[in-house]
């Protein structure tokens, strides 16, 4: 359970900026900055944070999907004799991380956009299938049928296309595709946040139950904190470009230590309002720095309603506390 | 500046219908209520519910055609909003009724200074000189907590942020000191940490100004911050209305409980699968004959499916459309 199947370390993804005539490079945005962390075999590791802070970023980075600008990125994957093969993916050339894939998925926020309207959910669910194996075209049926029985849609919708169905189906159609190669990391990005509360607890509960049977390891991206709370093993929160805490999410949420934890649980309305009538709101002021120009020192600092000239000047370590949960910050303990 | 408490906005049986090339869509179906001065109305309901047709039906803003007004009249100082003449309507547009969109990036023009965009109404509807509109419009922007507002003035909306961006349509909205300020969903688009301080900044302006507010969202924990009274629609319909702690202690139609047990959180076990509302909201093609919620409800019964529910008064301002608990009194009134 607690062995790693990635393992990040000093991840860093800047976009460059040019300008001017030449386009000269004049800067560089610094979506992801110097993460290291890692997600354990079998975990709901939740990653949230505002929009902006590089959640999405660090999402893609694991997957391939654009450039990293260094850093490393191991992938622990399990062979079929049960005996995990180191992968440093960074870098890797193309062919060789294609024969990955099927490994990593990825379940994207919009399912409205992430399927191709012209296209059977049939199709839709086998294209991997076409990629990455040599099914027979009745294995690769019998197979969509299976998937769409595990997302819990009708065999019967197989000939359809997406606009037939609404959104929280749709989102299932989405997860049988990501589902099609038997993965073992899946990077969920914000799957719910376009859907209704109602619908939303609908899919949660569809991936809780698919984690369970099929030993899924997910990265859920998402800033919904009660959600995450409810989905996630082990929590990491994250602030432009880098996590300031990480910890077991019980222990996160029960007793945050670093300042803008404690700021965002405060931030999230509680459906009940004699908490809301009383309990104490710690507001953060002003807005999040640009990631093109951040703060030197902790990032935190602009905001921090503690922040000391130590924390101006000097950018804090990313250290353990003794109860087990890694920070970014001079002062928590 | 606060009057004692008098009705500011009566709404009663507002009916809307979209005639389209598909058929008709129901959006609105018989929607009552009423607001009082200074009071907080919390609108919440999923997507499609019928919540901001609602609202902007009130304002003649949605486009006829395609939209059609059935019935229904709102009481607002004395005139029926939704039958003026479009003039006239265009007077209480901004100067007695102040509107906030969901999107800030989509409602503010691009190509107009913050400042010209916030002068607008107040020359055209308080009649303003361009100097002294200015220095109402840097007062307003410091009211919602932008700093140096003078110079803000001439920057465009690209310069702001997203929250900024949320303040200065809450400027707006507030320019003429509408008596009524309805905003549809303002802090949807927003970030936790930004959405709490505008929920600070309303709480703070609503004992300054008391006027009365309307405010949609589908985020119960938003509306169990700030509202007074709660309404609850579906299916374009208002299932049930009543003051916030009544509502959330008390809910009494299957919809507003069932919403309420979906929130992660109110399970008390943590590996316990998350309460869920199963199956679909209705589609809304036919004018309702029965309860919009009858398919997904775990109570319904047969006379569910066949003919709509009462609209019961309970104590404590609470009104609930349902059949349930209503067949002993009333099951012959329907």
């Amino acid at each position: 359970m607690s062995q790693s199947l990635v393992e990040i370390e000093d991840l860093c993804v800047h976009f460059p900026v040019y300008k001017g005539l030449l386009r000269r490079q004049v800067g560089a945005v610094e979506a992801v900055d110097q993460l290291s962390f890692d997600v354990r075999r079998g975990e709901t590791l939740g990653l949230v944070g505002e929009s902006g802070c590089g959640k999405s970023t660090t999402g893609r980075a694991l997957l391939q999907l654009l450039d990293v600008t260094s850093g490393s990125i191991k992938m622990h994957l399990m062979e079929n004799d049960n005996t995990a093969d180191v992968v440093e993916i960074v870098g890797l050339e193309k062919n060789h991380m294609r024969s990955l894939r099927p490994q990593m998925q990825m379940i994207f926020q919009d399912p409205q956009a992430c399927l191709n309207p012209r296209m059977t959910v049939a199709s839709l669910i086998s294209e991997p299938l076409d990629e990455h194996t040599k099914l027979t075209s009745a294995e690769k049926r019998s197979k969509v049928l299976q998937l769409l029985d595990d997302v819990g849609l009708n065999a019967s919708f197989a000939n359809r296309y997406p606009h037939e169905f609404s959104g929280g189906q749709r989102q299932r159609i989405g997860i049988a595709r990501a589902l099609a190669l038997s993965p073992q990391f899946i990077v969920c990005d914000e799957p719910i946040a376009a859907l209704d509360v109602s619908i939303q607890a609908q899919v949660v509960n569809l991936l809780k139950e698919l984690q369970k049977k099929k030993g899924l390891t997910y990265l859920f991206i998402s800033h919904d904190l009660s959600m995450v709370r409810h989905i996630a093993n082990r929590v990491a929160v994250m602030y432009l470009g880098g996590i300031v805490e990480l910890g077991p999410a019980e222990q996160l949420y029960n007793d945050p230590k670093h300042p803008y934890t404690q700021a965002l649980l405060s931030a999230v309305p509680v459906a009940n309002p004699a908490i809301e009538k009383t309990r104490q709101r710690t507001l953060l002021t002003g807005d999040v720095p640009s990631p093109a120009n951040p703060p030197s020192g902790c990032r935190f600092s602009t905001r921090c309603p503690v922040a000391t000239d130590q924390c101006k000047a000097e950018r804090p370590a990313w250290r353990e506390l003794k109860d087990g949960r890694s920070i970014a910050c001079h002062f928590a303990d | 500046m606060k009057e004692p408490t008098t009705q500011v906005l009566q709404v009663n049986d507002l009916t809307t219908v979209f005639d389209t090339s598909d058929g008709q869509v129901h959006a609105v179906n018989g929607v009552s209520f009423t607001l009082q001065n200074g009071e907080l109305l919390g609108v919440v309901g999923e997507s499609g519910s019928g919540k901001s047709v609602t609202m902007m039906s009130l304002l003649q803003l949605v486009p006829s055609p395609p939209s059609r007004l059935v019935r229904g009249t709102a009481m607002f100082q004395g005139k029926d909003l939704l039958h003026l003449e479009n003039s006239d309507i265009q007077k209480i547009r901004g100067r007695e009724i102040g509107f906030v969109f969901q999107d800030p990036m989509t409602s503010l023009n691009p190509v107009f200074t913050v400042g010209f965009q916030l002068m607008e109404p107040l020359r055209k509807h308080m009649g303003m000189s361009k100097k002294q509109a200015k220095v109402r419009a840097a007062e307003l922007l410091a009211m919602v907590g932008i700093p140096s507002p003078e110079d803000r003035l001439d920057d465009y909306p690209h310069q702001f942020s997203g929250g900024m961006r949320q303040r200065v349509m809450i400027a707006i909205g507030l320019a003429c000191d509408p008596k009524l300020l309805i905003a549809d969903e303002p802090t949807t688009a927003l970030d936790v940490t930004i959405q709490a301080q505008i929920l600070e900044l309303v709480r703070e302006l609503r004992q300054k100004l008391g006027m009365g507010i309307i405010w949609i969202t589908h985020d119960l924990g938003v509306v169990a911050g700030i509202a007074d009274k709660v309404m609850v629609m579906y299916g374009g319909q208002v299932v049930e209305l009543a003051p916030v702690d009544e509502l959330f202690a008390n809910p009494q139609h299957p919809y507003t409980q069932a919403l309420l047990r979906t929130l992660p959180g109110a399970a008390t076990d943590e590996n316990a699968p998350l309460q869920t509302i199963e199956g679909q909201p209705p589609t809304l093609d036919q004018e309702p004959s029965s309860c919009p919620f009858f398919d997904r409800c775990e109570h319904a019964m047969s006379h569910c499916g066949t003919s709509l529910p009462p609209s019961r008064e309970l104590p404590n301002g609470h009104r609930v459309v349902c059949w349930l608990g209503a067949e002993n009194s009333e099951a012959g009134a329907a």
